[in-house]
């Protein structure tokens, strides 16, 4: 068992669950709600394309590669933050 | 042979720029044959062999009897590259043959495979991937038989792993067998063995090791070959060298070009397995219906990403928990670059097709001088396209043009009279998508078998090498009936591949999930989890595509995950709180797995 005392892992869990929960409300929103209302936007001219459209084929594929970055990112600084990342020799 | 140690990973950039440089040369080369007087026919062959033949070489180089380094790569794949295996492990024959095609056909309603198997990535990364490196597993059902203890759970999730690899990799073999009858000429049941024989000389030396610096060899190869044709194209019709961003105006061009050739009428003859074009490009359904299916294809696909085995086993190779975190983005990093070029090729080729304005355009001309084309000659010899002249006016309508889905990709050169280099570019392309994917699964599974059916729980006293010779038998063995099943061609390509994504979710999405994020899921909870879901996803299956049932809400044989997932999670929460919480070691096994700090749970050779 790793040296981590448990009010820090709780600690540590809380923002991590917390994190976990904004990326799956910004997941979800492209995910789903964009999509949803895909033919209103269709009305609405994005770079020359229909927007409904446009989210389908390319808007959300970019917002899933910057989100994951992202969530990498801010969980590895979570970790940092409450001393359980790995020791620096593993990287 | 140490060329795959220590020093070979310092120089992965400088080695797969070299290979990069020369796969360059080898297409120039064979452009300057073509120019020769080389016949396309030879060409074809040269991709395929020189191609199958280079990933062999890499398969044997690699070859291991370790067992860390047989499962799970000996943990030292840098994060970006092994985003590009994970790419070309992801990447099969379907979104590389298929999916330009559906979405030509299919339109918007289709573009949610796109959006789906993508921000499946997002669950991975958030849900999963880090959590299981930490855990220190080789396979997933190493995860669950640890997490939740006994053989009855782990046996469980290699089921349910076996039921959804091998219906995806049945699809698969048969994409290569496609291909490799097509390039080399052969009758399709004889390509189907040639490409297994090609897949199995990449995996069984080297297990995990060699396929993923197959993999990442094959990832180049198969997006070289998906971008050039589309940046040529677009070339050729003033969209511009990053067409990606530009063919807004096509797809606009396309909406007018549908009303001119009335787009939506109703073809009067059938052929089977071929279609004509019917849905409007971009236009988005505004009934319930059609939003409900789209979002509801969007989530099987999702949550079938996030639960297929030979993905989440990629990310058991990287050296650290942050590099897992990282590797998933870079991951979705090289498979967007592939996906938003899909809906841009369906719309160049769509327009190649549809414009009056354009050379190549077919429909509005009359039937003798499209069946003077060479290309539709070609493809409708091996039955892959058929032009009717259905009301008899001597002049091709848009209901009179049928094709098979995959060929949108393999004859888009031919299409827009692109050189055959080109053609042969796509074929080897097409077969680096298959083969990685093949790869990736057939390991999956015999990883599985052989690890945690053979050594834990059949004998668990087995040595190193016995085990990694049943491992490598088990590979020859379901390679064997994958292609077997295949050469029968049981359901066309996406069919298939679209249920292991459903059997997938069913059985092994929740057990997962709450495997990391709630404590309190015991044994009991997730074996009927696994049981029930899978029980009730195969039956719903079952009823929707055979049995005659009305599907519930819409919810077709596409999406039948949603039932077997839903049914997953209730009977796991419900069994879980109805019986003990689990003992304070697994307790404390969660909370290590949590942190990425200290040893893994497992230790490196269990």
């Amino acid at each position: 068992m790793t040296d981590v005392d448990q009010s820090t892992r709780e600690a540590h869990w809380a923002k991590t669950k917390g994190l976990m929960i904004t990326t799956l409300i910004i997941w979800f929103i492209f995910s789903y709600l964009v999509h949803w209302f895909a033919d209103s936007l269709n009305s609405v001219s994005f770079l020359g394309f229909p927007l409904g459209f446009y989210m389908a084929a390319q808007g959300s594929l970019v917002i899933f590669v910057v989100l994951i970055f992202w969530f990498a990112r801010r969980q590895h600084s979570i970790d940092e933050e409450y001393g359980v990342a790995e020791d620096v020799d593993k990287n | 042979m140490s060329i795959i140690k220590g020093d070979f990973i310092d120089n992965l950039p400088k080695v797969y720029g070299l290979y990069t440089g020369g796969f360059v040369v080898f297409i120039l080369l064979m452009a300057i044959l073509e120019q020769a007087g080389l016949g396309a026919d030879i060409i074809g062959i040269l991709f395929v062999a020189f191609t199958v033949v280079i990933y062999a070489a890499i398969g044997w180089m690699s070859r291991t009897m370790q067992v860390d380094a047989y499962y799970v790569a000996g943990r030292q794949v840098p994060a970006v590259f092994n985003g590009m295996a994970t790419a070309a492990d992801w990447m099969s024959g379907a979104s590389f043959v298929a999916m330009a095609g559906g979405i030509y056909f299919g339109g918007h309603g289709y573009i949610a495979f796109v959006v789906g198997w993508t921000g499946g990535y997002v669950l991975v990364a958030s849900l999963m991937a880090p959590y299981l490196r930490k855990f220190g597993c080789y396979t997933v059902p190493d995860f669950i038989g640890t997490r939740y203890g006994g053989n009855l759970a782990r046996f469980l999730a290699v089921c349910v792993l076996t039921l959804a690899s091998f219906t995806y990799v049945t699809a698969q073999i048969n994409a290569t067998g496609t291909i490799a009858s097509r390039a080399l000429g052969l009758p399709f049941e004889v390509g189907v063995w040639f490409g297994l024989l090609g897949i199995l000389l990449c995996s069984m030396l080297g297990g995990m090791r060699a396929v993923t610096w197959t993999q990442v060899a094959q990832y180049i190869v198969l997006i070289i070959a998906y971008v050039v044709p589309v940046i040529w194209m677009s070339n050729k019709q003033g969209f511009g060298i990053i067409p990606q961003l530009a063919y807004g105006e096509a797809v606009m061009r396309l909406g007018e070009l549908e009303t001119l050739h009335g787009v939506g009428l109703k073809p009067t003859e059938a052929f089977a397995g071929l279609k004509a074009l019917t849905v409007p490009h971009y236009e988005a359904g505004t009934t319930f219906e059609a939003k409900w299916k789209f979002v509801t294809l969007v989530f099987c696909m999702m949550a079938g990403t996030a639960s297929l085995p030979h993905i989440l086993m990629r990310y058991f190779t990287t050296p650290s928990v942050k590099a897992a975190r990282q590797s998933v983005a870079w991951s979705l990093f090289f498979i967007f670059l592939l996906y938003f070029t899909a809906p841009a090729l369906a719309t160049f080729t769509k327009l190649q097709l549809l414009d009056p304005n354009l050379a190549t355009s077919i429909i509005g001309n009359t039937i003798a001088e499209v069946n003077a084309l060479e290309w539709i000659q070609k493809w409708s010899n091996v039955g892959f396209l058929v032009i009717s002249d259905s009301n008899g006016d001597g002049i091709l309508q848009i209901n009179e043009f049928f094709m098979k889905t995959g060929i949108v990709v393999l004859a888009t050169p031919e299409i827009a009279g692109l050189p055959y280099v080109i053609s042969g570019l796509v074929a080897a392309g097409g077969m680096a998508a298959a083969m990685s994917t093949a790869d990736g699964l057939l390991l999956a599974i015999a990883n599985a078998l052989s690890h945690d059916l053979y050594y834990k729980i059949i004998d668990p006293k087995a040595d190193t090498k016995h085990r990694l010779i049943v491992a490598r038998v088990l590979l020859i063995v379901i390679g064997a009936c994958a292609a077997y099943v295949a050469s029968m061609k049981l359901t066309s390509i996406l069919g298939a591949v679209a249920w292991a994504f459903d059997f997938a979710m069913s059985g092994l999405f929740f057990p997962l999930v709450l495997g990391v994020w709630w404590k309190r899921a015991n044994r009991q909870g997730a074996i009927a989890g696994m049981f029930f879901g899978l029980l009730s996803g195969t039956w719903y299956l079952y009823m929707v595509k055979w049995g005659g049932m009305d599907p519930w809400l819409y919810i077709d044989h596409l999406r039948f995950g949603i039932i077997g997932a839903s049914v997953s999670l209730v009977a796991m929460i419900v069994v879980s709180l109805a019986t003990a919480e689990p003992d304070e070691e697994t307790q404390r096994m969660v909370d290590e797995v949590r942190i990425p700090k200290g040893e893994t749970v497992l230790s490196s050779t269990h």
